[in-house]
């Protein structure tokens, strides 16, 4: 019986802003199974990031859970106090960050910054403390951890940073590990140890991971499950397989057409999406991607669509959808 | 380190070197003399005067004589206050000004740097917007304001506190907060903006993501980071306050160094005027290799070169 | 996943939803906000702030006061008025009431006179033309002198760079209130030989010596703070790449520097000159309070704030007018400064 770690039932969020309310989050769900290993994909401004900080509760003040709830590992995010989210943070859910070279203060040694999150969370001594640090340091890859320990993070390069960081977010041992990003910010040679490195993690520990990205490339490499963000709604949802080979959405599609591949046989052009991202301070009532879809409807205009099941697994809001289930006579299963 | 020490000594010597070079040529250039203010003396009275201090040499002999005398730690005598030794006025005038100044420049610090913080902290509520505004007016008014504006409300009109000297505590307590009012302002406004920048970087938010509390995440990486621009103004408020204030001095009666300096220049002391003027140049010079040295403490990531 | 697909049948569709949907319709959908100048979008936000306004409009009307007022009132600042010393704020002496008696209409001295039976307020009022005067012209030489100086060490860089602002740090180093004072004392008696000897600099004495000198000394002083922050902002707005962009397309360097790189530092810089004008005021007002600023019977600010301190057991109020005068101008100044850098500051937009 698999156990359900992440359970989030259509999550609304807004930011209360001098200019307005920005819906971020509009009917937001994912359910996530200890293990799984889960990639959020869409553009800056879908609402990916959002989603997994409002876990962690780390927006800032003026974001508020409107609808929906949240439930992590038996606790009610939604009705929890800032005290006990503190419990919970660096110990059963943990986030790795998406700039190393400022996710570290300037200040403090490695070891320092390594040990506060295992004291804060444990019982253990200061001499404990640099001794799991330590152990840390040497299972996200790092020569000589001890040397490391007494180092600033500026003495480190950026990928050496990440895998700090990374040792952080493991201290304390998580349920669910969020990455936020964790590559973008690096060159391409180390991206792909920090994505090897993590896969190994995985394997290790039996991590339950939640990966944001932009990259498909990456999601393509480590992710099992897929969902599709787009103005703060998950457009489609799917195994990686599924995504890849039988995309529904035409946004999902989209992305996979504007990406460039190395084996075109014929020097296709790029085919980026046309249109510009949502303004999320005046959110259209419809399909919010209507407006940059070419098979758009009148009815996509007007009424957001609702989720049609495709397989086991794999669903997706769109009119068009609905249109051919209609068809083909109320309904496909 | 001890590299640095020497590089940052030289041109410290240096630097003192030219700043009494320049002060010396510059009163020369004052026509006149130090004995125009007095009832002017016969000829032979004046002639008598300028070769007891040296003054009917010409000007490079003048250099030179004083140059060496610096050397032995010896300021030559005043013109203006027979008898006394520039060393001595100095030392005598520093005692006092480096006790009111001292204090001062504790209360700023102990004040400035939480309002700094609180009003970060609140930004855009009403308790930042107070804080602000204090400040801002802190930095407006002049140190003879706000000096005055003491003695009239607490001598005068209260009879609270007494009006010159220093013989008991009460008497520092008006030139103590007259001379702080302007760096807790300044230190505040600093502080704020400093603070309001490092809340906003990335590392406070890896804090979070800890699990740690506001406060510490507050006391323990933001503040050290955001301390640092209140650290290189210390530096010259050190020096500047410790060797008095002209203003609190003169309205509190206080002999203190500030006093004699600006007194000096306006009568024509020549020797107190090198005497001070080099003194205040040097510790000007320690107090910013002090500042720089703290920096390498406070933030690993800068090397002394 | 959540429950909702609905039943197709359950809700009125009709069959032309389903038709495509056309460009026009589609472009209803998108707003896009308008672009706006830099200017234009700079005085925008400063209008809305309120409090750079309001100081705006209090710099404006003690120009009036100072600049405008005394050449309608009826007293002047050096006229010592015999049987009117030390009048408290709207008292007469003895001789104004027998001229009030008689028939005669006397203007009230509204803030009293002085020991020697001048007007305050119009004394106030010339102090503050001197500080203001002396607050903008300073401001005005140092940017001038600053951000010549600094434009060309941030532009060429290099050796130039190096030099230009090695002098400019053994300038910084010496204390500055120091040099102020032995300049101010070391220039006078020259200026004033000069002024009374030559008569193409007679004009000096009509502006008044002291004025002359501390023009003369800030400009000589206080370019250094500005040639940094000029230097500073031109470095860091050639690095980026529009600059190498218009190189790569031929522009000369005059060009350059006069559309890209000043136009671009222009918010800082407005920010920073307004800022100089208080600090300069301030400056002003210790010289006159000290006694080396503007020489009497010239009131300044800030000698009126030293006359006042030797009556000030028999008379405090007579401290008041010029203190407060003093701050004011100088608070306003440095609201409107703090405005314009909000304003114009690009990193500050969020």
């Amino acid at each position: 019986m698999r156990e359900l770690l992440l359970d989030i039932r259509n999550e609304r969020l807004s930011f209360f802003t001098p200019a307005g309310e920005v819906k971020a989050l509009n009917d937001v769900s994912i359910q996530l199974y200890k293990g799984d290993v889960l990639g959020i994909v869409g553009e800056s401004g879908s609402g990916k990031s959002v989603t997994a900080y409002s876990i962690m509760q780390l927006l800032p003040q003026n974001a508020k859970i409107i609808g929906g709830t949240i439930d992590f590992n038996g606790h009610r995010i939604n009705d929890m106090t800032e005290e006990d989210m503190r419990k919970i943070r660096g110990n059963e859910v943990s986030i790795i960050f998406q700039d190393p070279m400022t996710s570290l203060n300037p200040v403090y040694t490695i070891g320092n910054q390594i040990i506060e999150v295992i004291m804060l969370h444990t019982n253990k001594t200061r001499k404990e403390a640099l001794e799991r640090a330590e152990e840390l340091l040497a299972l996200v890859g790092i020569n000589e951890p001890k040397k490391r320990l007494k180092q600033y993070p500026h003495e480190l390069s950026g990928g050496m940073r990440q895998r700090v960081m990374i040792a952080i977010a493991l201290a304390c041992e998580p349920k669910l590990l969020i990455a936020d990003e964790p590559t973008t910010a690096l060159d391409v040679t180390i991206q792909a140890q920090i994505l090897e490195l993590m896969m190994e993690l995985k394997e290790k520990l039996g991590m339950t991971i939640i990966m944001i990205t932009h990259d498909l490339g990456i999601v393509a490499r480590m992710c099992e499950k897929i969902a599709v963000m787009y103005a703060g709604k998950i457009v489609e949802y799917g195994s990686v397989d599924e995504i890849f080979y039988n995309p529904q959405h035409e946004y999902t599609k989209g992305l996979l057409r504007s990406i460039p591949r190395l084996n075109d046989k014929d020097k296709k052009k790029l085919v980026p999406i046309p249109g510009t991202p949502v303004d999320l301070l005046n959110p259209p009532a419809g399909c919010p991607f209507a407006p940059r879809c070419d098979s758009c409807m009148k009815i996509c205009l007007r009424e957001m669509p609702p989720y049609t099941t495709i397989k086991d697994d794999h669903f997706s809001a769109c009119w068009l959808l609905q249109k051919k289930e209609f068809e083909q006579g109320g309904g496909k299963k | 380190m001890v590299n640095y020490l020497i590089k940052r000594v030289l041109v410290s010597i240096f630097t003192l070197w030219l700043v009494a070079t320049i002060t010396f040529f510059l009163m020369y250039l004052v026509p006149g003399g130090p004995f125009l203010a007095e009832k002017t003396p016969s000829a032979a009275t004046l002639e008598a005067l300028n070769r007891k201090y040296g003054l009917d040499q010409p000007i490079t002999v003048q250099y030179k004589n004083y140059m060496l005398n610096l050397l032995k730690g010896e300021m030559g005598e005043s013109i203006k206050q027979r008898g006394r030794t520039v060393q001595d006025i100095i030392s005598d005038g520093f005692k006092v000004s480096a006790r009111v100044g001292g204090l001062s420049v504790l209360l700023s610090v102990a004040v400035g740097i939480p309002l700094g913080c609180i009003a970060a902290i609140n930004r855009g509520k009403w308790l930042d917007n107070m804080i602000i505004l204090i400040a801002t007016t802190g930095v407006a008014v002049p140190s003879f304001v706000t000096s005055t504006v003491l003695m009239v409300i607490f001598s005068i009109k209260l009879d609270l506190l007494p009006t010159y000297g220093l013989t008991s505590w009460q008497h520092y307590i008006m030139p103590v907060l007259a001379l702080s009012f302007y760096p807790t302002a300044y230190i505040s406004r600093l502080m704020r903006t400093s603070m309001l920048d490092v809340l906003g970087q990335d590392y406070m938010r890896t804090a979070r993501a800890k699990g740690l509390s506001q406060a510490k995440s507050l006391f323990k990486h933001a503040l050290r980071n955001a301390v640092l621009p209140v650290v290189t103004y210390l530096g010259p408020l050190l020096a500047y306050t410790l060797t008095g204030s002209f203003v609190v001095e003169r309205i509190f009666t206080i002999p203190g160094l500030g006093n004699e300096f600006i007194s000096s220049i306006i009568n024509r002391d020549y020797t107190m005027i090198m005497g001070t003027t080099i003194f205040l140049a040097a510790l000007l010079i320690i107090m910013n290799m002090l500042v720089d040295i703290a920096y390498t403490i406070i933030d690993p990531r800068i090397k002394l070169k | 996943m959540s429950d909702n697909k609905k039943n197709i049948l359950s809700f009125q569709l009709d069959v032309s939803d389903f038709l495509p949907a056309n460009e026009e319709e589609k472009q209803s959908l998108v707003v896009m906000r308008e672009s706006v100048s830099f200017w234009r979008d700079g005085l925008r936000r400063f209008r809305k702030n309120k409090i750079g306004m309001a100081s705006l409009i209090v710099i404006i009307l003690i120009m009036i006061f100072a600049f405008v007022m005394p050449e309608f009132y009826p007293y002047s600042y050096e006229q010592q008025i015999r049987g009117s010393e030390n009048l408290a704020p709207m008292q007469y002496s003895k001789q104004e009431l027998e001229r009030i008696a008689n028939g005669e209409k006397v203007f009230p001295h509204i803030l009293g006179t002085d020991s020697l039976g001048r007007d305050q307020m119009v004394r106030v009022m010339m102090g503050s033309r001197i500080s203001l005067t002396v607050g903008i012209v300073a401001s005005i030489l140092v940017l001038m002198i600053g951000s010549i100086y600094g434009t060309i060490a941030g532009y060429f860089g290099g050796k130039v760079d190096l030099i230009m602002m090695r002098i400019v740090d053994i300038i910084y180093t010496v204390p500055d209130i120091l040099i102020i004072i032995l300049l101010m004392v070391t220039l006078k008696y020259p200026l004033k030989n000069l002024a009374d000897n030559n008569p193409a600099f007679s004009w000096i004495n009509t502006l008044g010596v002291g004025l002359i000198c501390i023009f003369i000394v800030f400009s000589l002083l206080y370019w250094v703070g500005m040639a940094r922050i000029v230097r500073s902002q031109i470095l860091s707005i050639k690095e980026q790449e529009f600059v190498t962009a218009a190189k790569a397309l031929g522009a000369s360097h005059s060009r350059i520097i006069r559309k890209h790189l000043l136009t671009n530092a222009m918010g800082t810089l407005i920010a920073t000159t307004t800022l100089q004008i208080p600090s300069s005021i301030f400056i002003e007002s210790f010289l006159s309070f000290i006694g080396i600023g503007v020489a009497a019977p010239m009131p300044s600010l800030g000698s009126m704030a030293a006359l006042a301190i030797d009556g000030i057991y028999s008379y405090p109020y007579r401290l008041m007018a010029p203190a407060i005068m003093i701050s004011l101008i100088i608070l306003s100044f440095n609201l409107l400064g703090d405005a314009l850098r909000d304003a114009f500051d690009p990193k500050l937009k969020n």
